[in-house]
């Protein structure tokens, strides 16, 4: 029989039906008497609603309703709500203010919901949509940070004062401005982490359904965490019990944290579905996910590092400018704070840290977590500021990184800023990667490029990052609203197939495979007769979703526990049925064995003895065999790795071309090779994305520039090089798999690699930094405006 | 997209007629323009008028001249063995237009007429010194160009084929916007026996235009060091969040050399 355990490349199951046409997503979902909604979306960057005329609309043909903000304040809706609060400095809670799902009063992004258009076809709610008249009066926008927090500035919200959501901090500033104040040196950088938008492949979806005879609603919605939103939508937006309100997320097409968030659509379509009593499907277009899908990214920082005379880091201060967009999307206040903040020891011994986070409001959509999540932003501000400090004090990059690394021996290790990492090794990852990016042969490499006109660079990044989220005692005292343990139920049917109920949602990541492999692993059930279910609350008990990259180390190990459970039972009913003690009852490879003979019993004996329980222990023990386990991690966990890019820069154009990228990633317990290579290949495409290409840019005035792929620059496939992926893995010591996940390395790793190199292939030009995206237009400006050059290196004598 | 009645024709008269008696008519060949344009109901045609079936497609050599129908689509021009060993810029051009399902239905006819300033094909025609031929005349490239998505075209007129003379030599080099992959500065030089066309798409806020003082330049000396202390100024050229009007300016030297030292 072929392996399909655990570190089993199999191939994913999934595939057959993604590849083939036969996935089933929401926008695939239609239900009898559909509705279809058309939402009109502010224009405005900011302006007050002076009066929406629905007159025309109402009556054009096939319009059945047009609801706008009077509406759902006269049937009482409440605000989309925030699932993280922050609190001040002063210890006063963050600024949150309403979010209403139709604008009310006022807009404050383009793209802002006004109006609903209801219709028998989408053709027919677009018609009427135009005929909606909408007077409004422009306000003053302020469309980025730094307009945001000057004096004067135009507010988002009244009652906001200076845009600040929160002034938040963590560290002591007493005592890092000691250490500032003794050091031998000290390196200073601003930098701009750039804004970005998701762009997964699907656009939302979102279909609300009501059963006129029960009393019922569904939604089915492109999400990656179901039971999210049926929590935050049912108790906070439409105030539906949990009993009378389904959420389904079927096949999803890439999220990337983008379909966490409990959007306006969902609402409006399962209110409206009530309402009329019909199915209501609103399905995004591409314009229109530009517009209302959350954004990422988006800090402004300046960071400084205290350092003594042999290039050990004593100090780091930091004061961080975040975007928050118009409204606090669900989980924005956590990104730039525990999942930023925390992570800013990075692979480094930094004895003291302080950083000072404000949140601001601006005229634009909301940012909120994006691959990676607060620990890109991180990576890249710290891995930047270590390469301008190895440039100015002359110390080797490498060298440098090596000097300031937290040992081998040195886990547990606790960071000055609250985290504690479990384990790790990363003189080993970044062996590793300098051998497989041949770092000693670049500056053969180098020279060979100079003849051919070219400026050749390379950079490194070596990183940790923080995920398998979270446990929920700890998230909790640092402001979440939620749990975030997870939840696996494992049903062995009476033949001994295993059904497996997960809280966590794969659009992509191949968990129909991988959770598989695990069942494989440690029940012994063939790998074809294991079904996983995912995304639909009225199957899986209550489960938080997939991002932050926990599906497996907190799912995973979920399921573990589980497994676990069934074991215990299976043993328990095997004793029965060989007449033995349960302590001598042993299961391995599908089996339980009475120890030390060769009495045995298959799982499928014993799940057929539990669900046709004739000659069963039925007094001490319930017939079934189906367990179900929560798991709460105790820890978040901490892969890491080093990253290595080479490039080569045209001097005449400034175009950069990625050459060789070099990935040596520490992710624990690989349950899938395949799978993980995947994940580090597709985060370490968004990774060259952020660092070379994307931009989303408002103009100064609130208007999205950057609002279609006319615009907007997505990584293409002939923009990546060959990816070399590799792991070195060290186990996480917490959770029964060792697992640490793998979804976000990729995209935390590797911009700082990138920028780096871009930096180093422009050495001879004087340039100390530049933001990302480091476009042909932006290094051709630089160069142009370098001292020491005109347009172009002297070519290499021939 | 709006409602609106299709027509598909079957002959080039029925075709005209539609188009000229009714405003609101749209011609559509390969609609890689046209669809994305009425899915955002930028355009609202009260009729389409497809041009598929007025057997407008086909590639043929003819003296020194290569006659391309209007409704060839890219890809056909990429892959025709004749463009590749007589115009073989030409080739390369279409090669390098959108993606494979762009270059599998966009057309050079539904290129030309909607001359898109950052389009491929109008430097083509203008450095090669081509004809358009219509429903009723034949238009001079020096004529037909009037302006970004401005052309000499009547309402209702349609094109049926262009006619290139084959160069001596010639090249296409095109630097893409990093978004959406039209040009940003895309070159077109070709050279005849008695002298050099080198026209500039992407770069000028006219749309695509003829550099006459490198064709000067190239036409005494057919090399990039001909034309690499020519400065071409900025006022007048496109800026935009890819790429500064400077930035163009500076372009056009670059990838004008690139295609001359690529021709010759
Ligand atoms: C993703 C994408 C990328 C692209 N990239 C590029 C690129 O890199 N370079 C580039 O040059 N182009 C690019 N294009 C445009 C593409 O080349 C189009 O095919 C072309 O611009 C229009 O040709 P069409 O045959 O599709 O015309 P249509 O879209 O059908 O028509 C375009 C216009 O021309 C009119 N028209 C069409 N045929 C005739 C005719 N025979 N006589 C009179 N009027 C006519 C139509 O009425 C319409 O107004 C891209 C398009 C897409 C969608």
């Amino acid at each position: 029989m072929v392996f399909q355990g655990i570190g089993a490349s199999v191939r994913r199951k999934e595939d057959v039906r993604f590849l083939s046409g036969k996935g089933n997503y929401t926008d695939d979902i239609n239900r009898p008497g559909q509705l279809y909604a058309y939402i009109q979306r502010s224009d405005r960057p900011h302006a007050t609603i002076d009066s929406i005329d629905i007159a025309a609309a109402s009556a054009a043909p096939g319009v059945v309703k047009v609801f706008v903000g009077a509406d759902i304040v006269e049937a009482g809706l409440g605000g989309i709500p925030c699932g993280w609060q922050i609190h001040n400095q002063d210890g006063s809670p963050m600024a949150e203010p309403m979010h209403p799902v139709i604008a009310v009063g006022k807009v404050r992004h383009v793209g802002d919901p006004v109006a609903v258009v209801i219709a028998e076809t989408r053709q027919d709610a677009k018609n009427a949509a135009e005929l909606l008249e909408i007077t409004y009066t422009d306000l003053p926008a302020v469309a980025n940070l730094t307009d945001a927090v000057k004096p004067g500035a135009g507010e988002v919200h009244d009652g906001v004062a200076g845009n600040i959501c929160y002034d938040w901090a963590i560290g002591d500033k007493s005592v890092i401005d000691g250490v500032f104040a003794s050091a031998h040196k000290v390196v200073k950088l601003d930098l701009i982490n750039n804004r970005l938008i998701p762009n997964a492949m699907e656009p939302r979806v979102a279909l609300g359904d009501f059963d006129t005879s029960s009393g019922d609603w569904t939604l089915y919605t492109t999400s990656q965490n179901p039971h999210v939103i049926r929590l935050l939508m049912g108790a906070f937006v439409l105030h539906i019990p949990e009993n009378k309100l389904r959420v389904v997320a079927p096949d999803v097409g890439g999220g990337f944290g983008s379909k966490i968030y409990h959007y306006a659509e969902e609402a409006i379509v399962t209110w409206a579905a009530g309402k009329l009593r019909r199915p209501v499907k609103w399905t995004a277009d591409r314009s229109e996910s530009f517009m209302s899908d959350a954004h990422g990214r988006d800090h402004v920082s300046t960071a400084e590092m205290a350092i003594d005379k042999e290039g050990h880091f004593l100090g780091l201060r930091i004061t961080t400018l975040a975007n928050m967009g118009a409204y606090l999307s669900t989980f924005a206040p956590a990104v730039p704070t525990y999942l930023y903040a925390t992570l800013l020891a990075g692979v480094y011994k930094t004895p003291v840290i302080y950083c000072n986070v404000k949140a601001v409001f601006t005229n634009t959509v909301p940012v909120d977590a994006y691959r990676g999540a607060g620990r890109p932003e991180a990576t890249y501000l710290l891995e930047r500021l270590v390469d301008v400090i190895a440039m100015e004090t002359g110390i080797d990059k490498v060298e440098l990184r090596r000097k300031n690394f937290i040992g081998v021996d040195a886990f547990p290790y606790q960071t000055p800023v609250a985290l504690q990492y479990d384990s790790g090794d990363y003189q080993t990852t970044l062996k590793v990667a300098l051998k497989n990016a041949d770092w000693d042969g670049f500056e053969a490499r180098r020279a060979e490029a100079k003849k051919r006109g070219k400026l050749r660079g390379i950079g490194i990044s070596t990183y940790v990052e923080a995920c398998g989220i979270a446990p929920s005692a700890v998230v909790g005292s640092l402001g979440a609203r939620a749990g975030l343990y997870e939840v696996a139920e494992i049903r062995v049917h009476p033949t001994g197939s295993v059904t497996v109920f997960t809280g966590t949602h794969s659009h992509g990541q191949g968990h129909e495979t991988t959770f598989a492999q695990l069942v494989v692993d440690q029940l012994g059930v063939p790998f074809d007769q294991i079904e996983i279910v995912h995304g639909d609350t009225a199957k899986i008990p209550f489960g938080m979703g997939t991002y932050g990259s926990r599906s497996l180390p907190v799912g995973g190990s979920a399921m573990v526990k589980a497994m676990d459970k069934v074991i215990a039972k299976g043993k328990k009913i095997a004793a029965h049925l060989m007449e033995a003690a349960v302590e001598d009852i042993e299961f391995k490879d599908n089996t339980f064995t009475v120890a030390g003979t060769d009495k045995s019993k298959t799982l499928t004996d014993i799940s057929l003895a539990a669900y046709v329980p004739h000659n069963y222990p039925i007094e001490e023990l319930e017939p079934g065999l189906d367990e179900t386990a929560f798991y709460d991690p105790k820890n978040f966990t901490f892969p890491g790795g080093c990253h290595i890019a080479e490039l080569e820069v045209d001097p005449e154009t400034g175009v950069v071309e990625m050459i060789n990228f070099t990935a040596v990633d520490d992710v624990g317990r690989v349950i899938n090779p395949m799978i993980v290579e995947g994940q580090v290949q597709g985060g370490v495409a968004q990774g060259i994305g952020q660092a070379l290409m994307e931009a989303c840019i408002y103009d100064s005035s609130g208007q999205l520039l950057s609002g279609s792929y006319m615009d907007y620059t997505m990584p293409r496939a002939n923009d990546i090089p060959n990816l070399s992926v590799a792991t070195e893995n060290t186990m996480c010591t917490h959770n029964p798999l060792g697992s640490k996940g793998c979804g976000e390395v990729g995209a935390i790793g590797s911009p700082p690699a990138v920028i780096n190199a871009v930096v180093d292939a422009l050495k001879d030009y004087g340039v100390r930094h530049l933001d990302m995206p480091a476009t042909g237009a932006k290094l051709w400006s630089i160069i142009q405006a370098a001292p020491s050059s005109g347009n172009a290196p002297a070519m290499a004598a021939e | 997209m709006y409602d609106f009645a299709y027509q598909k024709p079957g002959s080039l008269a029925d075709a005209v007629k539609v188009l000229s008696g009714d405003m609101e008519a749209k011609a559509l060949a390969g609609g890689q323009t046209l669809i994305p344009v009425l899915k955002q109901r930028l355009n609202k045609p009260a009729t389409v008028v497809d041009l598929s079936a007025l057997g407008l497609t086909g590639i043929t050599v003819s003296g020194g001249v290569i006659t391309i129908g209007a409704m060839t689509r890219h890809a056909d021009i990429a892959s025709n063995a004749d463009i590749k060993a007589k115009i073989p810029g030409l080739a390369h051009q279409a090669s390098l237009i959108g993606d494979e399902a762009v270059r599998h239905r966009g057309t050079m006819g539904g290129s030309l007429a909607n001359n898109d300033p950052a389009a491929c094909y109008p430097s083509a025609l203008l450095a090669l010194g081509g004809t358009i031929k219509t429903d009723r005349r034949t238009i001079a490239a020096d004529d037909f160009f009037q302006g970004m998505f401005t052309t000499a075209l009547e309402q209702g007129e349609i094109i049926t084929s262009i006619d290139l003379p084959i160069p001596e030599k010639s090249a296409y080099e095109k630097f893409r916007n990093p978004a959406s992959r039209y040009a940003i500065v895309g070159v077109f030089v070709a050279k005849f026996a008695n002298g050099v066309r080198l026209a500039i798409t992407g770069a000028s806020q006219d749309g695509v235009f003829r550099h006459t003082e490198m064709e000067k330049a190239l036409s005494a000396n057919f090399s990039p060091d001909a034309i690499a202390g020519i400065v071409t100024p900025a006022d007048g050229l496109n800026g935009d969040i890819h790429a500064s009007s400077e930035y163009r300016a500076h372009l056009i030297g670059v990838i004008s050399k690139r295609a001359v030292a690529k021709a010759a």
